[in-house]
């Protein structure tokens, strides 16, 4: 284990100045949830047109993989498809498994996380902001939106 | 290098820890947790290990030379436990799997036959969540209330209100001996002159202070104390409930089973005598001849010395974290606090500090301790907590300040 692994420039520079945290007024998509172990929390917002996602920004405090995490996969999720926001995600919870090898194609800036997995104590900081989105887009299309959970 | 602090001989005493001598990656372990567990003497190992080398069997069951030799070694651990925290006799210490089995006994043995509407139980804000849940789980049964009483910015526990919080109404008062999370030691005599004032009893979570301070349950005048054997040298799923005859007595049992009864009856039963009727099932022997030799070997230390060294290591701690820019939550005067030092360093987040000191083999918790209220009321997630014993060493305490500077390099 080698903590540059873990703590790489590129998460580093989304802990420091995380892209697209804030909140979004009028996002009809939001999904709140924390991580009981550590008290992390995280808030997704999103806006969907079209089936896209035109939108999605978050709030919350924690530790700079589940923040890094939040900014990365606002930047990769934008301008999607729903279903395709839904497929990457399933694939970042399959690299933080170890089951899935990551493309840069798809995964851009989130491959810095993969180094992650060589500590399982913290795969949950960095899985936390991806569950959250998959909550809030489930709930895509109802009228409510989803419901919040927990970890 | 020799390391005399507090009048305990650390190097000795750490010979007697087989897992000190392990390393972490290519590091020396740095083992400053023991607030969540502590490590186990080679006594206390070979203790569990003989008993079910040549002892083992059910207590109170055997008609066979094992059986008796197990109920005596129970026993004889009951006694032990009595003996170290000053009670009367031995039937004043239930055992139970730790403390949070024994403060969910009182919150519902004793909740559940002695509070109904109006009445009121008081606990802290500092407390573990096992002494907060079991009793909001009794408040929605019996229809008490729960009432806290607040903490001051420095951590301690602000008693201005007492007079308003403690009244008539108040049945129980059930407080930590000593915060798991801020450090703080609680005024135990002081609160149980004051529930008892009001005719209420009270109730002690000696989760943290009974591995690292004297008790005298008869001095402190406290109705009921629960303790918890994996923090004090002892195996886990060992410890135990004191409790006055009176208010034993005067509690419903919690688990209904075997070995608990007195006679069973198709429509009822009837139990046995306190401490025996909150001991249903086959209990944590082993585990318990273990506690045994735990308290024998703190006893051979002398508590006094014990808590003398906490103090001093505490004491060169808290000047080292601050000194190094950390911030510290929880009182600052090492003689009316434990070794449970919760901080921030700097702008790194405590989970992120607890992977970088991992690296350095400096084994620290993160997270909220179990505390939420008491993290909320300082307006914090989580803390980083370096917590000491009787195996640790101002070296150790240099080394985690050592390993803040790796975390300062990579986050700075």
């Amino acid at each position: 284990m080698a903590l540059d692994d873990i703590y790489k420039e590129v998460i580093l520079d989304h802990y420091k100045n995380p892209r697209n945290k804030r909140e979004l007024p009028g996002a009809e998509l939001r999904c709140h949830a924390n991580n009981p172990l550590c008290g992390d929390e995280i808030t997704v917002f999103a806006h969907v047109e079209a089936d896209s996602v035109a939108e999605v920004t978050f709030q919350g405090a924690g530790c700079s993989i589940s923040q890094s995490s939040a900014s990365m996969m606002t930047e990769a999720v934008t301008g999607a498809s729903v279903d395709d926001a839904k497929t990457l995600a399933g694939k970042f919870r399959g690299m933080m498994a170890g089951e899935v090898e990551p493309d840069e194609d798809s995964f851009g800036d989130l491959v810095a996380l993969k180094g992650v997995v060589q500590y399982p104590i913290r795969i949950k900081c960095a899985v936390l902001a991806w569950d959250v989105l998959q909550d809030a887009l489930d709930g895509a299309g109802s009228a409510s939106g989803a419901q919040p959970h927990s970890v | 290098m020799t390391d005399h602090v507090g009048g305990l001989d650390v190097e000795a005493i750490r010979r007697d820890f087989p897992i000190l001598t392990r390393t972490v990656g290519e590091r020396p372990l740095v083992y400053l947790d023991s607030a969540a567990t502590s490590h186990k003497p080679h006594q206390v190992i070979e203790a569990e290990a003989e008993f079910y080398r040549r002892h083992n069997a059910n207590a109170h069951r055997g008609m066979h030379m094992l059986g008796e030799e197990a109920t005596e070694a129970y026993e004889g651990a009951r006694a032990t436990v009595a003996r170290f925290l000053g009670a009367p006799e031995p039937e004043t210490i239930v055992f139970t799997r730790g403390v949070t089995e024994s403060m969910n006994l009182v919150a519902q043995g004793w909740g559940r036959a002695h509070l109904g509407e109006g009445d009121e139980v008081l606990i802290t804000e500092m407390e573990h969540h096992s002494n907060i849940v079991p009793w909001q789980m009794t408040a929605a049964v019996t229809g008490a209330k729960l009432r806290y009483i607040p903490l001051t910015d420095d951590g301690l526990l602000d008693l201005s209100q007492l007079g308003s919080l403690l009244t008539e109404r108040t049945k129980i008062v059930s407080v930590t001996g000593m915060s798991n999370a801020l450090g703080t030691i609680t005024p135990l005599r002081q609160l149980a002159d004051a529930a008892h004032a009001v005719g209420a009893k009270i109730a002690v979570d000696a989760a943290q202070l009974a591995p690292h301070s004297p008790i005298d349950v008869l001095a402190l005048d406290v109705d009921l104390l629960g303790f918890t054997g994996h923090k004090m040298l002892g195996p886990t799923a060992s410890g135990g409930l004191y409790g006055t005859r009176e208010v034993l007595e005067s509690m419903e049992p919690m688990l209904g089973g075997g070995e608990m009864i007195h006679e069973v009856f198709h429509d009822h039963s009837t139990y046995k005598p306190a401490p025996y009727k909150f001991e249903g099932g086959t209990m944590p022997i082993a585990q318990q001849v273990g506690l045994a030799a735990a308290i024998d070997y703190l006893e051979a230390l002398g508590m006094a010395n014990v808590r003398a060294h906490e103090e001093e290591i505490t004491r060169y701690a808290l000047d080292r974290l601050l000194d190094a820019g950390a911030t510290v939550y929880g009182p600052k005067d090492p003689s009316i606090r434990g070794g449970a030092v919760s901080f921030w360093f700097k702008d790194v987040h405590p989970h992120d500090l607890a992977t970088i000191l991992n690296e350095e083999g400096v084994a620290i918790r993160a997270g909220h301790h179990c505390a939420q209220l008491a993290m909320r009321r300082y307006g914090v997630p989580a803390t980083a907590r370096a917590s000491f014993y009787v195996y640790n060493t101002t070296a150790e305490v240099d080394a985690l300040i050592d390993a803040l500077d790796r975390a300062q390099s990579i986050f700075g």
